[in-house]
Formats: structure tokens, C-alpha cells, sequence
């Protein structure tokens, strides 16, 4: 065989290897963690640690049933928050803005995703926690889901804006020029045609964001109070409940690893798994949409 | 040549994945063997109590200027990773910030506690809270949730920010110990903050908060709270009239020998308790 077929043959094997190794590593990390968590599974039991709130290590309660609804709440806000902001973002920089505005604001939306999030977190705790204590709400410490909501919604705009920045302009000319040679206007073309055909990218890029938004800890740990509470009004008003301190599952892991032993190092690794598996299936809806996606494109 | 060509690459993946497993596999062993501390180069593995690890560096340092012979290695890990630690023997010394719990020295029952030093937990409030002086009871309601507005205790009429250490932490662990007692438990609403710093921060700027830290992180951006007429301060903390005092420990696993005892001996000598007096502890001797 000539040498450079043996060079050949040899990148692509190192190549295959790559993408193995990539492979092996997630499948490793996650038997590592489930691996783990199999001691807090059988001695505490699986409806215990998913359908409890107390979590109280020194007492032997570990229910994570409260650090479940504090990451889905705190989502839900970031989601109700960053998505019109980032969709804005998205529709100005694909339909609306001149080259020279995009080459402005595109590297500053990016720039948001290189922030490290100990900052986001400490821009949280010093600013926006004082300015949530404002609101007269007795009880309310200005930590809790309000603040983390806001913190997290600027921490996913990035990824929601150019995933969603991507789906619109892969929406073919055509139907632009077809629904304003019916005589639409610009804005409601956007609205009526370009949207509705990019849907599945834009909900694609909200999944990604929310998949992004479960996985975020420092900022979290920082700006959320991490009392395991389950999160309720602090009054009758039921828009006070972002008002309430919670703990997520990644601040839950973060805060207590370094002192864990035991079934209580155990029980933490259980929280990682029902994050892990939170976060296959929301990454898994963002694949099978994006998916979805092409295929349309395709039979156009 | 392409079956070749399937089987090498067939190879090369399961090499790599065993190779990984194994990898895996290795983590559950237990660590390191504990180096013999009898020879004159050896080396002292030291890990557990982040309160206690500045000091212990700081003490390990004058130790290895005076004996160039011996190498004192200092960890954080924790309270609870200080206890397992000396009792299994990953570490030849492990150090708590609180007392051993019954079960630890049930499941260690040769674990030797050596007390080096002493912390004083002051009881801290944001600056605008009116009340200055509180009983162990008070405190202890305040943190159960019994009490939560500041004019049951003759304050202004504003609710009571709860701040705590995490679950885990020594200086929480010796909170609970010196105040909650066995069945009061720290309130599930209060605010939780990973380490003494943080929960200065927290107090300092959320009005109408209380916490609790070790006494070397007190500072004029908080209140300190006396406890019964007492002031936290060290004199009053070490004459035994501030309550709430914990013990630093450093501990070994039997009798220590050798480079550890020799260790051990010079933290609890003159020029050791002076190292602690600087650091803001209270002196065992």
C-alpha cells in the first residue's frame, strides 16, 4: 500500500477515535453519576427522593421533590422573560437591522455568552437583589426567583437569539417575496409568514435555552437564597410566588458536595441523575424538532 | 479488507472503552496508603475543616522551617471529610471545626480528638436591626422559625430574615450543636450561603437579616449581637462567659507517633498557641 494511503487510513482511524472517545466520555460521566446514586436509589427509595420536599441530610429526609419545582419555576421565569427579549433580538437582526448595526449588535448579544457566570451571579446579588427587596412585600428578601429569573433570562438570550437568528434566515426569500407582492406590509409579513415557517427553529432555540437555564449554578447559588422550600405567595397576590426563595437542583449539588458523605454524597448524585435525565429529554425535544425542522424544508 | 477494516476499528473502541472503565473502576478504591511517619522524610497528609485549614497552614508552615525534614500536605474537604478522613486513614490527621458526633465515634472508635484551638460563633445582624442583645433562646427561636417579627423581641415591626450556613458546614454544625440543641431544627425558609464570607455579605446589605459566622469574620459592616449582656468578643469567649464557643480539632486515628505526634506536639506548644492567638482563635492553653 503507498505511504499516503496508510497516512490516510490512519487519520481517519485517530479521527474515529475522536468521535469515540467523545462518545465514551458522556456515557462514562453518566454511569459514573447513576453509578453512584444506586446506594441513595435503594436505602432512601425512588418515591421518597422524587416525591418528598423535605431535605434535611442530618435527619436522614432527602427529598428533592422542592429543588425540582425551584428549577422548573426559575426556568418558567427565565423563559417568560428572555424569550420575547430574545425573539426581538432575533426578528431585528435577521429581517429588520443593516449590515452595520448587525455587526454591532450580533457580537454584543455573543459577548453575553462569554460572560462567566460568577459574574452574572455577583451583578445579581449586589444590583438586582436590593432592587427586588423594593418591592413591599413582607418577607420578601430580594433573593429568590424573581432575581434568578431576570439573572438567568440575560444568560440565555444569547443562545435562544442566535439559534432563533438562524431558523429565520433559513426561511426561503420566496415566501417574503410572495406574501409582500400580495401587498403585506414588512412587520406583517414577519409576523404572519417568516415566523410561522421558522417555528420549529425558534422552539428549538427556546429548548436549547432551557436546557441552558437548568444546567446554570453559580449565578443561581448566588441570587436564588437556597432555602429548600417549596416556593409559595408570600401573599394573596399569586405573582408574589417569584418573590419565594427556592434551590435548584444544581445549586443543591454545588452547595453540600464538598461536605458529603455517605448516602448523603449518594443522594446529591441522585439529584445529578434527575438533572442529567431533565436535561436528555429537553435536549432530546430540541433534536427531534430541529429534525422535524429539515424535513419540511426538504418536500419544499 | 473491509471486514480488516471493521475489526481494527472494532479494536481500537473496545480498547478504548475499557480502558476508560477501568479508569472508572479505580475511583471506589480507598486512597493512598498512610505514609509511615516513623522515617525523618516523610510526609504529613492533613484534610477536613475549611475554618481549621488557614490555621493548619499556617502552623504547618512554622513547622516545616523548624524540621526540613517533613513535609505537612493541609486540605480543605470539610468537617465531616476530616472525621472519615483520619478515621479511615487517607489522612494522617483530619481536622472538624465542631465536636465528633456519637456516630462518628461509634463507627471510628479509635479516632483521638485533639483540641488545638477555640472559635467563638458571634450571632450577627444587618445594621439597621434595632435589638442588640438576645438570649441562646431567643436565638434559637429566631432560627427554629418560633419567632419571626423583631417586635416580639422589641424591635420595629419588620419580619426577621433568617440567613444560615449550608447543610454539611461546621460552623452550621456547631450552631445547631451550641444552640438549636437536639430538636430544634434551622428553619427551611432561612436564606442558605456557602461559606462565612457570604453570609457577611448577605447580612450586611439585606435589612432586617441574622446570621451566625466564626468570630475572624467579624467586621463594621454588621451588627454583632451580645448574648445575654456577653459581647462576642475573644477575652469574653475565652474567661468561658460568651456561650457559644466551639473547639478547632485536629484528629488522628489512635495514638499519634512520630512526625504527626511531633506535629501535633508543637501546635499545642507555646510558639503553636501563639500562630492561634494570631490568627483571632482562643488558645487552649
Amino acid at each position: 500500500m503507498p505511504a499516503r494511503m496508510i497516512a490516510d487510513k490512519t487519520v481517519r482511524y485517530i479521527l474515529f477515535a475522536s468521535a469515540i472517545i467523545a462518545i465514551v466520555i458522556v456515557l462514562a460521566i453518566g454511569f459514573f453519576i447513576f453509578r453512584e446514586s444506586i446506594q441513595a436509589w435503594s436505602e432512601i427509595g425512588i418515591t421518597e427522593i422524587l416525591l418528598k420536599t423535605v431535605w434535611r441530610p442530618g435527619q436522614d429526609q432527602y427529598g428533592i421533590l422542592a429543588m425540582i419545582v425551584g428549577s422548573v419555576s426559575v426556568t418558567f421565569g427565565a423563559i417568560l422573560l428572555g424569550v420575547p427579549l430574545a425573539l426581538g433580538c432575533a426578528i431585528f437582526l435577521a429581517e429588520i437591522a443593516p449590515e452595520g448595526v448587525q455587526a454591532l449588535v450580533r457580537p454584543a448579544v455573543q459577548l453575553l455568552a462569554g460572560i462567566p457566570s460568577v459574574v452574572y451571579g455577583l451583578f445579581g446579588m449586589v444590583i438586582l437583589v436590593p432592587l427586588v427587596r423594593k418591592l413591599g412585600v413582607p418577607g420578601n428578601s430580594g433573593y429568590g426567583l424573581l432575581a434568578a429569573s431576570i439573572v438567568l433570562a440575560v444568560m440565555i438570550l444569547p443562545t435562544i437569539a442566535s439559534v432563533a437568528e438562524d431558523a429565520i434566515r433559513a426561511v426561503p426569500e420566496n415566501y417574503r417575496h410572495g406574501s409582500l407582492a400580495l401587498g403585506a406590509t414588512k412587520w406583517q409579513t414577519i409576523t404572519q409568514v417568516v415566523l410561522p415557517a421558522g417555528k420549529s427553529g425558534i422552539i428549538a432555540g427556546v429548548i436549547l435555552g432551557i436546557g441552558r437555564a437548568l444546567g446554570e449554578t453559580m449565578a443561581m447559588i448566588m441570587v436564588i437564597g437556597n432555602s429548600v422550600i417549596m416556593p409559595k405567595p408570600l401573599s394573596g397576590n399569586p405573582l408574589t410566588y417569584f418573590l419565594s426563595q427556592a434551590r435548584t437542583l444544581t445549586g443543591n449539588i454545588a452547595v453540600e458536595i464538598s461536605y458529603a458523605t455517605g448516602i448523603h454524597e449518594s443522594a446529591l448524585f441522585a439529584t445529578g441523575v434527575v438533572l442529567f435525565a431533565l436535561i436528555i429529554i429537553v435536549n432530546a425535544t430540541a433534536r427531534w424538532i430541529i429534525r422535524g425542522q429539515k424535513f419540511v424544508e426538504k418536500a419544499n | 479488507m473491509i471486514s480488516l477494516k471493521k475489526n481494527i476499528t472494532l479494536v481500537v473502541s473496545l480498547l478504548i472503552i475499557a480502558a476508560l472503565v477501568s479508569a472508572c473502576g479505580g475511583t471506589s478504591t480507598p486512597g493512598a496508603p498512610v505514609t509511615d511517619p516513623t522515617t525523618d522524610n516523610s510526609t504529613i497528609s492533613v484534610s477536613g475543616s475549611t475554618t481549621v485549614q488557614p490555621l493548619a497552614e499556617k502552623l504547618a508552615e512554622a513547622f516545616m522551617t523548624e524540621n526540613t525534614g517533613i513535609r505537612i500536605d493541609v486540605q480543605g474537604g470539610g468537617s465531616s471529610v476530616g472525621v472519615k478522613a483520619a478515621g479511615q486513614g487517607t489522612s494522617d490527621i483530619g481536622m472538624a471545626s465542631r465536636e465528633i458526633k456519637e456516630s462518628e465515634l461509634a463507627e471510628f472508635p479509635k479516632l483521638n480528638v485533639i483540641v488545638i484551638a477555640r472559635d467563638g460563633i458571634a450571632i450577627v445582624a444587618n445594621a439597621d436591626v434595632t435589638v442588640s442583645d438576645l438570649t441562646v433562646e431567643q436565638v434559637r427561636d429566631i432560627f427554629s422559625g418560633k419567632i419571626t417579627n423583631w417586635k416580639d423581641l422589641g424591635g420595629e415591626d419588620q419580619n426577621i430574615i433568617v440567613v444560615s450556613r449550608e447543610e454539611g458546614s461546621g460552623t452550621r454544625g456547631a450552631f445547631e450543636e451550641l444552640v438549636m440543641g437536639k430538636d430544634a431544627l434551622i428553619t427551611a425558609s432561612a436564606i442558605l450561603q456557602p461559606s462565612n464570607g457570604s453570609i457577611r455579605t448577605t447580612v450586611s446589605t439585606t435589612p432586617y437579616s441574622i446570621g451566625y459566622m466564626s468570630f475572624g469574620y467579624l467586621d463594621d459592616t454588621i451588627k454583632a449581637i451580645s448574648i445575654g449582656g456577653i459581647a462576642p468578643t475573644e477575652p469574653n469567649a475565652a474567661d468561658g462567659s460568651y456561650p457559644i464557643v466551639r473547639p478547632l480539632n485536629m484528629l488522628t486515628n489512635g495514638e499519634p507517633t512520630g512526625a504527626v505526634k511531633a506535629f501535633l506536639d508543637f501546635i499545642l506548644s507555646d510558639a503553636g498557641q501563639k500562630l492561634v492567638v494570631e490568627d483571632g482563635y482562643i488558645p487552649v492553653k
